[in-house]
């Protein structure tokens, strides 16, 4: 019985409604464009932060990445011609790391050399990533052929190297892959394994693999390539000493990443005199990232309260309006027995009405802008349930709120004055 | 036919004792009833004359419960309304009353099924129903071929006819006329009224305001009022104690 009566009610809003199918539609325009650029900023924001959050996760939430950096009092003593520089990681370093820490279920030392390799006609600069097994595990990337490292080539300081998609295709262009036999620097390695590989930029952080990389045993990098590695820079032959590049530690728990950094860091201030050192927490990025959303979305929440306030604003300006003008048609009713409550419902049903379907057609603009802007500008906008119903569920909000004060007052209409007036 | 001319309280569809209604003008007050004694009965026909100015607009919308008097009791088929809130008088014009107006007064943007199925709507009735009942009502007043137009297309006197299928539409024990005829023609007027006594005679109580004494003339009873009291009832067989 009261559905049926709502039913009425709704279909007789609607009839009223239409008879001025201008005027409604301007009225809902406040609404159709506040929701449509609510739900079309969401969308944005929601890509725009996916796409960083998912550059972040690839670095691995759970990881500290520790890298060798040059000191600033090294960096200028270098200058004045000293004969060889020695910093950054140490084996030891990566070897008190694994004692000291229970929490570390991983712990991958990295050795980075710049080597030129060659296959018949084909070169390519590498970057030799000198690792262990490990390194797969903690940036886990897909096989796409062969193997990746072992511990025996660990132990047998094997000559072998699992190239990158792209270096396999520079290197290996029209020849076998795996098996074959390639020359990095003056040595020869058998090619294992192909991976993909990540490159990019996440937050402030390199992401840990290139495109040119070249993963050999550590072992074995040690061995062939040495500690000590020759630069020139500025006319001046600088040879410079580092163990390690980097040593990327993995954590068993996510809540336990930032205490290990600190407690890896506190360590390390022990045995480097210098700050030699630089260690990166994903995590901390990621936090830092999802506050940053969360900024986001209050600024987009503010906007979009904003224009759904105007919208709710014209909605009124037009149900005042249109209170006025119905005047006599509230006078009979009211004269026919209806009471002031049915009143109030009659006209809020209308403002409801309105604001709800300029909802809907501001969601549907709402879709078509982000997916107008994937098209063009290749940006990914992402569009979440929530971002829909909240800007719905709010235009509905906006009809009930903005469509009281009309309602009331229509239905505090002196229905002796309404049936007079003309 | 008899008129019903009787004490008991049950016959008496409106009683007013001592009815007053002063309007407060700014400082001023102006008094628009000064205290009217007058029972009306169940079945009767009333015709409230009187200048403009005279107290009986004030004394149909008192009649109507769209106001409320100053001093005084209404009784309502008995029943003392006169401390009745808004709601419970809506309830009283919904179940009870039947209006006419001048201007006709029905809703430009509904049909005349629409406009007659109105006050059932408030009551309550489903679609089908209440759908049903209009057709009914529209036969009565012989627009039963007009039930999907919409006011505009119709004559005045169409209009009002679908006025009194609206005031019909609840069986309501009073129908309160004002001015029924103001805006019509005289030939129209005319159908008008002999409507309004086919209703009477089937036994409907009607009471009517109107400043025309030929209009007048249709009702049993005349009821002339002059500065918010009561100057003179003529009528057959009204006892005026």
């Amino acid at each position: 019985m009261q559905q049926i009566k709502f039913f009425r009610e709704l279909t007789s809003g609607i009839q009223t409604l239409m008879l001025h199918k201008l005027r409604s539609f301007l009225t809902m325009l406040g609404v159709v464009f506040g929701v449509g650029s609510v739900v079309a900023m969401l969308a944005v924001g929601e890509g725009a932060s996916k796409e960083a959050l998912e550059q972040i996760k690839k670095l691995g939430s759970n990881n500290i990445i520790i890298s060798s950096v040059k000191s600033m009092e090294e960096e200028s003593s270098s200058t004045t011609r000293s004969f060889i520089s020695i910093y950054g990681l140490t084996y030891q370093d990566h070897e008190r790391i694994q004692e000291s820490f229970s929490s570390v279920k991983k712990n991958v030392p990295v050795k980075l050399i710049r080597k030129e390799s060659r296959l018949g006609h084909n070169s390519l600069e590498l970057r030799v990533v000198g690792t262990s097994q490990q390194w797969f595990e903690v940036i886990p990337r897909e096989l796409l052929g062969g193997r990746i490292l072992t511990q025996t080539d660990m132990d047998k300081q094997s000559a072998v190297v699992v190239l990158t998609e792209f270096g396999a295709r520079k290197l290996l262009a029209g020849m076998n892959t795996i098996g074959q036999s390639i020359r990095i620097g003056g040595d020869s390695f058998e090619v294992v394994g192909i991976i993909k590989s990540e490159t990019g930029q996440a937050g402030a952080m390199q992401i840990p693999d290139r495109d040119i990389d070249a993963y050999v045993p550590i072992t074995t990098a040690k061995t062939y390539f040495g500690d000590v590695t020759m630069k020139i820079s500025s006319g001046s032959r600088l040879r410079e000493k580092v163990e390690l590049h980097q040593i990327i530690v993995q954590v068993e728990d996510t809540a336990k990443v930032e205490p290990t950094a600190e407690a890896i860091d506190r360590m390390m201030t022990l045995f480097h005199k210098k700050k030699d050192y630089q260690i990166n927490v994903p995590l901390a990025l990621l936090k830092q990232a999802e506050a940053s959303k969360r900024t986001f979305n209050i600024v987009l929440g503010s906007i979009a309260g904003i224009s759904l306030l105007v919208g709710g604003i014209g909605i009124m300006n037009i149900m005042l309006a249109s209170v006025t003008e119905r005047i006599r048609e509230i006078g009979i009713r009211r004269a026919i027995g209806a009471r002031r409550r049915q009143i109030i419902v009659q006209f809020l049903i209308e403002a409801v009405v309105l604001s709800t379907i300029g909802g809907f057609i501001g969601i549907a603009l709402g879709i078509t802008i982000p997916w107008l802007i994937t098209l063009f500008a290749k940006m990914p906008t992402v569009i979440t349930p929530t971002g829909l119903l909240l800007p719905l569920t709010v235009s509905i909000g906006i009809g009930i709120i903005f469509g009281l004060y009309p309602a009331a007052r229509a239905a505090r209409v002196d229905p002796i004055i309404a049936l007079r007036h003309e | 036919m008899k008129p019903i001319v009787s004490n008991t309280k049950q016959d008496m569809i409106v009683k007013l004792e001592n009815a007053h209604k002063i309007y407060t003008m700014g400082s001023q007050k102006v008094s628009a009833l000064g205290g009217i004694n007058i029972s009306f009965s169940r079945g009767s026909f009333w015709a409230i004359m009187g200048f403009s100015g005279s107290g009986k607009s004030t004394m149909m919308n008192i009649i109507g419960c769209l106001d409320r008097l100053t001093h005084g009791r209404y009784l309502f088929k008995g029943k003392d309304i006169s401390g009745h809130g808004d709601d419970a008088l809506s309830d009283i014009r919904l179940n009870h009353l039947g209006f006419i107006f001048q201007s006709f007064n029905l809703i430009p943007q509904l049909t005349v099924q629409r406009n007659i199925e109105l006050p059932l709507y408030y009551l309550g009735w489903d679609a089908i129903k209440s759908a049903a009942h209009a057709r009914e009502l529209a036969a009565m007043v012989s627009l039963e071929d007009r039930l999907a137009h919409r006011p505009a297309e119709l004559s005045g006197g169409q209009m009002q006819r679908v006025a009194i299928a609206r005031a019909l539409a609840t069986n309501p024990d009073l129908i309160l006329a004002d001015e029924p005829t103001g805006n019509l023609d005289s030939k129209t007027s005319q159908q008008i009224m002999e409507l309004l006594t086919t209703f009477h005679k089937a036994g409907k109580t009607i009471i009517m305001v109107t400043h025309e004494s030929h209009i007048a003339e249709y009702a049993q009873n005349r009821l002339y009022m002059k500065d918010g009291l009561i100057e003179q009832i003529k009528g057959n067989g009204y006892a005026t104690d």
